[in-house]
């Protein structure tokens, strides 16, 4: 029969920290910047159906890096708060400062009553209308949350990358230029690269890249992928300026900035709003065949 | 439950319903986690209620070669009272699909908040977008949902045309919907009205719409039904020139829902004012000049 035996709260706390933060530096890194025109997000992510980033509301996004199956449900409360509560005020009063005290509640909640604490690490980022007021916010399994300038990094090399960016990162940088500077980043501690002596640079498909365009009417975020990917990653080589704002995902529809009459115009955020008559931004489109909702538990930090 | 003021502040953290996997449908879940902001959750009045309410009126789709084009009118009426000369009817549901309303206004445009939300969230949630059809279905069961309120005066009967982004190759990728009271979902083959002037908007449909038209071709069908509609109801109105209150139509193509300009509509309006003034005064020379022959 076994004894049951005292463990101090201090003991607890450090023996659950610590199984957290194996968890996490087990996967690879996740680098959230800002840029001049809004957030990007960069991913290093074989996997182009189990996103690590994703649209929470109109202008705020969500990176994680961790066990799968926990920031997937964390980010579909996210995407829940943020419906319900633009639903029943308004849209313009769903902010990023809202979803992130609901996730350090949430995440704090868990590391001190469950026994096994969430193995994640999250990022809610907004866009403002002007730089100075873009907001990224760092969540850890312990539900603290630090308001950070600049960028994010989080995942298992955070340190490492987190130096590389100090170096390399300024403020207002263009797109093309901020994937250059995340991506080489990311790829200089990254374990997918760790075979050959000479490190390159993480290819397309090892990314996955989405951006909050400020500039975007209504709904900013929208995933970067495919050819659009291609020609950012491919001048960066080059040295040449990427044509930007060319992002899309689902080729139908690309609306530019503000350019469809009566359509996502910020000024009217909603439909009921008489008047001003806009409603559903054209927004992104997500990349079809994906299978993100399907809630399959038992996910591996990835 | 006092999920609605946890589920409002956001502080305590998640409620569990937040955090359960319950589906990827917005209007299931505030029916488990705050179900008092559901329209069809709230008791029906006892009494007629019909004319408490202001009532939209009359809304027109057309399919066109490229897509498919829906107008509103913009009056809402209250009885024999005008309760408003600019109320919108048309919304985006998506970006390839738009909503037209008729019926009691405020439930009606409460339907189209909820339903613009409904299909944002599945996108969030599931990363990918509904079909044209999943859509349309979807719809028909939230109409469902309102039937008391319809059997005390309150109906909505909504209209929903969308671009098929799955279409097969020949078919016409605009697509539209038409629904009764109690949820029936009937797909329209090439025009469809609804609203207390459909009947007059339809009779204008049937001698000016073709299948294959352009889209201003199209536009001025649209225009000019819903001219022909307030012609004879007076629960539509008609274009406004003194006001500047022209229809509300939007264009639903491969580019995406897109509403057009007042510009372009009154441009389309005032040609169809025009030619029948213009057709009204040749009548009247031409009676003048055969009374004063004999």
């Amino acid at each position: 029969m076994t004894m049951p035996y005292y463990a101090s709260a201090e003991q607890v706390m450090r023996d659950r920290s610590e199984y957290a933060r194996k968890g996490i530096s087990r996967g690879r890194s996740v680098a959230v910047l800002t840029y001049a025109d809004g957030v990007l997000f960069i991913a290093e992510n074989p996997s182009s159906t189990l996103h690590k980033v994703g649209e929470i509301y109109d202008r705020i996004g969500f990176a994680a890096v961790g066990r799968y199956s926990e920031f997937e449900s964390l980010r579909v409360a996210g995407v829940r708060l943020a419906d319900v509560r633009g639903y029943s005020y308004n849209r313009r009063d769903v902010t990023g400062r809202v979803i992130a005290n609901a996730y350090a509640q949430t995440l704090g909640a868990i590391f001190t009553e469950q026994m096994k604490p969430y193995e994640v690490e999250l990022c809610v980022a907004e866009v403002g209308e002007t730089p100075e007021q873009d907001q990224l916010y760092r969540l850890t399994f312990d539900g603290s949350v630090v308001d950070e300038p600049d960028f994010v990094v989080m995942g298992g090399q955070a340190d490492a990358v987190t130096g590389q960016l100090r170096e390399n990162f300024r403020t207002g940088l263009s797109l093309s230029d901020a994937l250059m500077v995340g991506v080489r980043a990311l790829s200089a501690s990254s374990p997918a690269l760790s075979g050959n002596g000479d490190r390159g640079l993480l290819p397309a498909g090892q990314l996955e890249v989405a951006v909050l365009d400020r500039r975007r009417p209504k709904r900013a975020f929208r995933r970067v992928v495919g050819a659009a990917l291609g020609t950012l990653l491919g001048d960066r080589s080059a040295g040449g300026q990427a044509p930007e704002g060319t992002t899309h995902a689902h080729t139908p529809s690309a609306p530019q900035p503000g350019t469809p009459a009566g359509l996502g115009d910020p000024a009217a955020p909603d439909t009921a709003g008489g008047t001003g008559g806009s409603g559903e931004g054209s927004g992104p489109q997500p990349v079809p065949a994906d299978g993100v909702g399907g809630g399959t538990d038992g996910g591996t930090a990835s | 439950m006092d999920g609605l003021t946890q589920s409002h502040t956001g502080r305590s953290g998640f409620p569990p319903a937040y955090l359960d996997r319950v589906g990827s449908s917005f209007t299931d879940f505030l029916a488990q986690a705050a179900p008092d902001l559901l329209p069809s959750r709230r008791p029906v009045p006892s009494v007629q209620a019909g004319d408490l309410t202001p009532h939209g009126t009359t809304i027109v789709a057309v399919t066109y070669a490229g897509g498919v084009l829906m107008g509103g009118d913009r009056r809402a009426t209250m009885g024999n009272l005008i309760s408003s000369r600019d109320i919108e009817k048309v919304y985006p549901a998506d970006s390839w699909s738009v909503i037209g309303i008729a019926g009691a206004a405020g439930i009606a445009i409460e339907m189209v908040r909820l339903y613009q939300v409904e299909l944002e969230h599945y996108e969030k949630i599931e990363g990918l977008t509904l079909s044209l059809d999943g859509k349309a279905n979807r719809l028909a069961q939230m109409i469902r949902g309102n039937l008391g309120a319809a059997l005390q005066g309150l109906a909505v009967v909504p209209m929903f045309a969308g671009f098929d982004l799955d279409a097969a190759e020949g078919a016409t990728p605009g697509r539209i919907f038409s629904y009764d009271v109690t949820g029936g979902n009937y797909e329209e083959r090439g025009y469809a009205a609804v609203g207390s002037g459909s009947l007059f908007a339809k009779n204008s449909l049937k001698k000016t719409w073709r299948s294959g038209l352009d889209a201003g071709a199209a536009t001025r069908t649209v225009v000019e039904a819903l001219y022909d509609a307030a012609d004879d109801d007076s629960a539509t109105g008609g274009p406004d020139p003194v006001r500047r209150l022209y229809p509300i139509v939007y264009r639903v193509d491969a580019e995406g829902a897109v509403r057009l300009t007042d510009a372009e509509v009154a441009e389309v309006a005032d040609t169809i004012i025009g030619e029948r003034a213009a057709a009204e005064r040749q009548d009247l020379t031409e009676a003048t000049q055969r009374g004063s022959r004999s």
